[in-house]
């Protein structure tokens, strides 16, 4: 049996983890590329979300390299995502390909179910070490995770160009050979060591810029052109609103984001007040959330024709007045081009320069001190 | 208290069970007219553009009722079966609505939530609650207006299972009483799959229904059967879908196409909508394993009327013909 299922952002890491504790041999479908987005978009519905364009793209590959099993997580909507799998083991089969297919619905949906999917690819398999294997599988990609949050903040101050990135390539592979819990924890030390000790000029001044919106989207960087690796050389400190493990963790206590789910909704509660799927209320709550935090601006970030994201969107105009921050919405397909995106997002950050810039000068009026010093200079940025 | 109801979603599904209540309640009942070119360009102006059309022209309905009632009636209509959802949008429609209110200046929103997906006794509860806090309603009183706003609705969706058209498909005051046309020609039986909101909805599909009727195509509709022949019918999918109105469409095909009852099937979407992006795969799925024709016909605020009869006249001929050769093998 050879098992497959789709990228998202750093997941893989995790699953080559969990895979090799569970004994399964994991097919790790090729990194997607424009040629994974043409495929899957070739043979998706047009106005299917990105995301499942991207999937379809992954699996085509991955069964092309010989993996028989395929492995796609569900929900209970009422987003799409819950009903991903169904339609794209249809749009498979269509095509052709002979395949087992599993859908991993989530723990709370059914505890005995979610144990017998995975007994079903390592037969034997005990509950307790399962529970222990996800355990140590889940703190394995809470360790990617942190690195990965580190290094958001890390660029935005990196005296070369580049030198974070490289660091981060480095971390990955400290904490990928890390098995015992005790080996994760040195790892995990080790490798955030290793993104701090990255060159910085910290009197650099840096716009602080938040990154919500659709979990595909924010966790999965060929989606968004590497958005955070454009804004980071600008000079922009960044903090995202979702990540793998915050995202996996049933209590959804965001861990990692810093922010529990239920604050995040409390904040989003005068402008959202019901769950609207995906991430639609976080997305309100984290703009509330981060605009009380002193944030320069936002950028949110959805596939084109996000239910959930689009309601969020329907809604920033009045969060965006009350609040008094700028948020840039960028919709995503698989015809979105990275000149058209870059171009924004540099005239967005153009924009935040001069917003704080007037901002100082208004309050270095008021105490009368020089403000022209204190003016961000884009050049410096 | 002038009560407005915008004509458009969900009030092509349950106008007769909201007007009756709200009525009951002692509230005077206005809804808007039907979706026009006004409307609908004020909503697309309005709403997010990636929005789908119903919606837009919902903020426009919205929009018309401005200056002539007191309140407008928006309910959060979560859930109307156990375990499932209605759309994303349905669920945020009340706040969306309200993130514009003041700049539209927009009467105040009276937004009950309306969730079955728990328990659906709580349905009830919800709307006796709703009518207490907002109108000072006594309970009895409320038990009494939701017992004859239930009986019709269930009045209304037996006349429709009987074979009268719905709501808005003639004038307001002949409310119901219109048989479906009896077809002219027996070899175009012709399924209509889609949203009410869009498919009654003249404006927005362009007459689709009436143009149908003229070129003697019998019409066939999900809302001819029964909801649980429907919803049972649904369950011949891999994972249950948990889009009630998807699993009716779902339903509505696999009805069809198991019991030989259309020779061919027209799916109307909208573009950008959400669940039929998915449930399109699945149905057209099905359409080609029973060898039932099938044309997805996608509209939004742009579709154009030349674009649509063309469509649709190629799609009859095209049936006829195929009906014309089996018979001539037979």
């Amino acid at each position: 049996m050879k098992v497959s299922c789709p990228h998202m952002g750093h997941l893989h890491w995790m699953l080559d983890d969990l895979f090799e504790r569970l004994g399964v041999d994991y097919v790790k479908p090729p990194p997607t590329t424009t040629k994974t987005l043409t495929i899957g978009a070739k043979h998706s519905p047009e106005f299917a979300c990105l995301p499942l364009k991207i999937n379809v793209g992954n699996f085509v590959e991955a069964l092309e390299l010989g993996a028989d099993t395929l492995i796609m997580a569900g929900g209970h909507g009422p987003c799409r995502f819950g009903y991903y799998g169904i339609v794209e083991e249809r749009i498979l089969r269509d095509l052709g390909y002979d395949f087992k297919f599993i859908m991993l619905e989530p723990f709370d949906d059914g505890k005995w179910a979610f144990y017998k999917t995975f007994e079903s690819l390592s037969p034997g398999l005990s509950i307790r070490k399962l529970w222990k294997t996800l355990k140590a599988s889940f703190s394995k990609g809470r360790a990617f995770d942190e690195i990965y949050k580190r290094s958001l903040q890390v660029r935005a101050y990196e005296v070369n160009r580049g030198d974070t990135t490289r660091a981060l390539k480095e971390a990955e592979q400290v904490l990928v050979p890390a098995y015992t819990p005790e080996e994760i924890e040195e790892g995990a030390r080790e490798s955030l060591a290793i993104i701090d000790a990255v060159d910085q000029d910290l009197d650099r001044e840096v716009l602080k810029v938040g990154i919500v919106g659709e979990f595909f989207l924010l966790l999965e960087p060929f989606s968004n052109f590497g958005l955070e690796e454009i804004l980071g050389p600008m000079g922009v400190y960044i903090e995202r609103s979702v990540w793998v493990t915050d995202w996996i963790a049933p209590n959804r206590d965001n861990k990692i984001y810093g922010f529990p789910k239920q604050l995040v909704e409390e904040k989003a509660a005068p402008y959202l007040s019901h769950n609207v799927g995906g991430e639609g209320r976080e997305t309100i709550g984290s703009i509330v959330l981060m605009a009380e935090r002193g944030f320069d601006g936002i950028i949110q970030l959805l596939p084109f024709g996000c239910m959930p994201e689009n309601i969020a969107t329907s809604i920033i105009p009045k969060v965006q007045r009350e609040h008094d921050i700028p948020v840039l919405t960028l919709a995503f397909d698989e015809q979105t081009g990275r000149a058209g995106l870059v171009t924004r997002v540099e005239a967005f950050v153009d924009l935040l320069v001069a917003r704080r810039g007037s901002k100082l000068a208004l309050a270095g009026a008021a105490t009368a001190t020089d403000a022209a010093t204190k003016q961000p200079s884009l050049s410096k940025i | 208290m002038r009560v407005g109801i915008p004509r458009s979603l969900l009030y092509y599904k349950y106008l007769p069970f909201w007007k009756t209540f709200l009525a009951e309640l002692g509230l005077e009942v206005e809804t808007s007219p039907l979706t026009n070119k006004q409307i609908l360009s004020w909503g697309v102006e309005v709403a997010e553009n990636e929005l789908c059309v119903p919606v837009k022209a919902f903020y426009g309905h919205c929009m018309a009722l401005r200056g002539k009632v007191d309140a407008l009636f928006v309910p959060r209509v979560v859930s109307v079966e156990e375990r499932e959802y209605t759309c994303p949008k349905f669920l945020g429609l009340p706040d969306m609505v309200a993130a514009v209110a003041d700049q539209l200046e927009l009467p105040p929103l009276l937004t009950p939530k309306l969730n079955q997906r728990e328990k659906p006794s709580e349905f009830k509860w919800q709307l006796i609650n709703f009518a207490r806090e907002e109108f000072g309603v006594g309970i009895m009183d409320a038990v009494a207006a939701l017992e004859t706003a239930r009986l019709a609705q269930s009045r209304y969706q037996e006349s429709l299972v009987n074979g009268h058209k719905p709501l808005d498909m003639l004038p307001a005051s002949r409310l119901n009483r219109t048989r479906w046309k009896a077809p002219k020609d027996k070899r175009k039986r012709i399924g209509l799959l889609g949203h009410p909101y869009n498919i009654y909805d003249g404006y927005i599909t362009q007459n689709l229904v009436a143009r149908l009727e003229e070129m003697g195509a019998e019409l066939v509709v999900p809302e001819m059967t029964d909801h649980h022949v429907l919803m049972q019918a649904a369950t011949d999918v891999p994972k249950q879908l948990y889009w009630t109105y998807e699993k009716e469409i779902m339903g509505a095909i696999n009805h069809w196409t198991g019991n030989n009852l259309v020779d061919g099937v027209i799916y109307v979407l909208a573009f950008a909508c959400g669940p039929d992006s998915l449930v399109q795969v699945l149905i057209e799925h099905r359409a080609r394993m029973h060898k039932v024709p099938l044309m997805s016909l996608t509209i939004d605020e742009h579709s154009g009327e030349a674009g649509l009869v063309t469509r649709i006249e190629a799609f009859t001929d095209m049936l006829m013909r195929k009906k014309t050769k089996a018979e001539a093998v037979a």
